[in-house]
């Protein structure tokens, strides 16, 4: 048995080809587009040799730290909402639905395999201001509130927080359903106990179901903010980054250095600094969580 | 006696079940306008891609559609070219899934049930993956594609849904295998089966529920990719269903809002019927895939 399990050939046979395409179209892109950081040019032009030319590059330049501003904030504010959402959701499905919540969790869960760009779509169509009023400006109007009618994708802060609520309002059923299924596991006789100590409502959510959950919750944060950081999708289709530039996160502004401007060797910088940041935020709440759990 | 002990007991009794039930209405509405949050934006959407053009001018966003207007539909999936997206995107996304699953099933067996030096370390490269932005592969596989010759052809798009798909499946599937019990395996090489015949007819009916799940994880990933199809795909002809919804918009989006919302209803209605009837393996596989990052 054993003998037949470290045949070397069925090995190779069964690893082989997963760990070789792996290694051609992931692991030599990662390191080559590493190596680009010390070049500039493209595909069509050619390359030459910058040395570290891209990086300094990359201190100064306002553009960058606009977009990298923008990256952090949008993670930051989608992270707490769809994290803290998913959280009263999940509360909510075991404490008050109980059996009950099967067909509400389904639901809410529903917009998270939409494809972005349709969502964002129907998004660009509920705010639209002409030539139709949208429904959104089409239902202040019929509320007698006309007068606030706007273009909101048109302002920075506007397109900003559609963004936001869109991104929150696709995904909080995910995490509802996360989370749900770490309170499903806490048995339901430390719950009793609490109960029976006199604990309740807020006061056993706080003491006892909160630290049990933290667990689940840290790779929550940590699966949403690793998410939020590579934000592209749902920018492109709502606001293309506009208006100006406003709401270019990182990973648009890389693409856009790379194929509007065709700078290959900034572009890769740029995917460097993305991918380095969200490794260092992961391993910060990481430690931080770990930290904590031990106190 | 009995009536007299239980009337006294009933009153204080219903009282304190009416109070609790006053206090579940304020959830009660909670759960209503929650689900109204969720759906209204998608009925709405459903019922405006019924609409003839001029109902979207000369009445209220919100009404129901006068009648079914389906032209929008046949004009999305004609002249909006959404028939030649959906062909795209199943030539790119089933194949693409099928090498998931083929690969993923062999190396999850290699790295869960083999015995070789290293196997551990080859799982957390794989795993790795997962952390990697697609940023970060964008240009240098844009590269190798212009000089193979696969920009615009739907192989480029295959070959790297595939790669990305595999961290994830890997890791999956060597989950799924490490539940398969060893006595399984021991009782196949007692009656003289070898590696390939147990793996084939012993090891993977065993898993076919963890490929249902996988399929379904990738099948959303893929056929939802916008940045992949974006970059290595410029030809109208070979555009999938999110780059080409994309470009659509961009054209005809702003005067005609009938077939955008057909169009968009379309690019809806695949993952809604898989979601219709999957749903619960759909959100146990998208789940399960997350805590893992």
């Amino acid at each position: 048995m054993e003998k037949l399990l470290r045949d070397r050939r069925a090995i190779l046979f069964f690893i082989g080809p997963a760990l070789t395409v792996y290694t051609l179209v992931m692991l030599v892109p990662i390191i080559w587009s590493a190596g680009y950081t010390f070049f500039e040019g493209n595909a069509l032009s050619g390359f030459s040799w910058t040395g570290l030319d891209n990086y300094s590059k990359l201190f100064s330049d306002d553009a960058f730290w606009q977009s990298a501003g923008m990256t952090f904030k949008y993670a930051a504010v989608v992270t707490v909402g769809q994290v803290g959402a998913g959280l009263i959701l999940s509360l909510m499905y075991i404490f008050y639905l109980r059996k009950a919540s099967s067909l509400v969790r389904t639901l809410v869960f529903f917009p998270v395999v939409l494809p972005t760009v349709a969502v964002a779509q129907m998004f660009v169509k509920m705010f639209q201001v002409s030539p139709q009023e949208g429904l959104f400006n089409a239902t202040l109007s019929g509320v007698g509130l006309g007068s606030h009618v706007q273009d909101w994708l048109g302002t920075p802060s506007g397109a900003f927080w559609i963004l936001v609520i869109m991104d929150i309002w696709r995904s909080m059923g995910f995490y509802a359903v996360l989370l749900y299924a770490g309170l499903v596991d806490i048995p339901e006789d430390i719950l009793e106990s609490a109960r029976l100590d006199g604990a309740s409502g807020f006061t056993l959510t706080r003491r006892i179901v909160l630290p049990l959950l933290t667990p689940i919750l840290v790779s929550s944060i940590i699966f949403s903010i690793n998410g939020t950081l590579k934000v592209f999708d749902s920018v492109l289709a709502l606001t293309k980054g506009g208006p100006g530039d406003a709401t270019t996160p990182l990973t648009l502004y890389m693409y856009n250095t790379a194929f509007s401007y065709g700078d290959y060797g900034y572009g890769s910088t740029i995917a460097m600094a993305l991918t380095l940041l969200s490794l260092a935020v992961t391993l910060v709440i990481f430690r931080a969580s770990r930290k904590d759990v031990r106190k | 006696m009995t009536a007299t002990i239980s009337t006294v007991h009933r009153k204080p009794k219903s009282r304190t079940r009416f109070v609790r039930k006053l206090g579940h209405v304020p959830v009660r509405l909670a759960v209503a306008l929650l689900v109204i949050v969720e759906l209204a934006p998608l009925v709405w959407l459903g019922i405006s891609s019924l609409k003839a053009e001029d109902e979207f001018s000369s009445r209220p966003m919100w009404a129901l559609p006068r009648g079914f207007h389906w032209q929008n539909y046949v004009d999305a999936w004609t002249t909006g070219n959404m028939s030649v997206y959906f062909r795209n995107s199943i030539l790119a996304t089933f194949p693409a899934l099928a090498l998931i699953i083929v690969l993923s099933v062999m190396a999850g067996f290699a790295l869960e049930v083999l015995r070789w030096k290293g196997r551990e370390g080859v799982l957390l490269l794989f795993l790795a993956g997962v952390m990697v932005p697609l940023q970060m592969v964008l240009l240098p596989l844009f590269t190798i594609y212009f000089q193979a010759g696969l920009i615009n052809n739907l192989w480029s798009l295959i070959i790297t849904y595939t790669v990305f798909g595999l961290p994830l499946s890997v890791f999956l599937m060597a989950g799924y295998f490490k539940a398969v019990p060893r006595e399984v395996l021991e009782a196949a090489a007692i009656d003289g089966a070898g590696l390939y015949r147990t793996f084939w007819s012993v090891v993977l009916p065993t898993v076919r529920n963890a490929v249902v799940t996988v399929s379904l994880v990738q099948f959303f990933f893929i056929w939802n990719d916008l940045l992949l199809s974006l970059t290595f795909i410029s030809d109208d002809n070979l555009r999938t269903v999110q780059s080409g919804l994309l470009n659509f918009v961009g054209q005809y989006g702003q005067r005609q809002w009938g077939p955008t919302f057909a169009s968009v209803c379309m690019a809806v209605f695949p993952t809604l019927l898989i979601y219709l009837v999957l749903n619960q393996k759909v959100m146990k596989g998208l789940t399960a895939g997350s805590v893992k990052g």
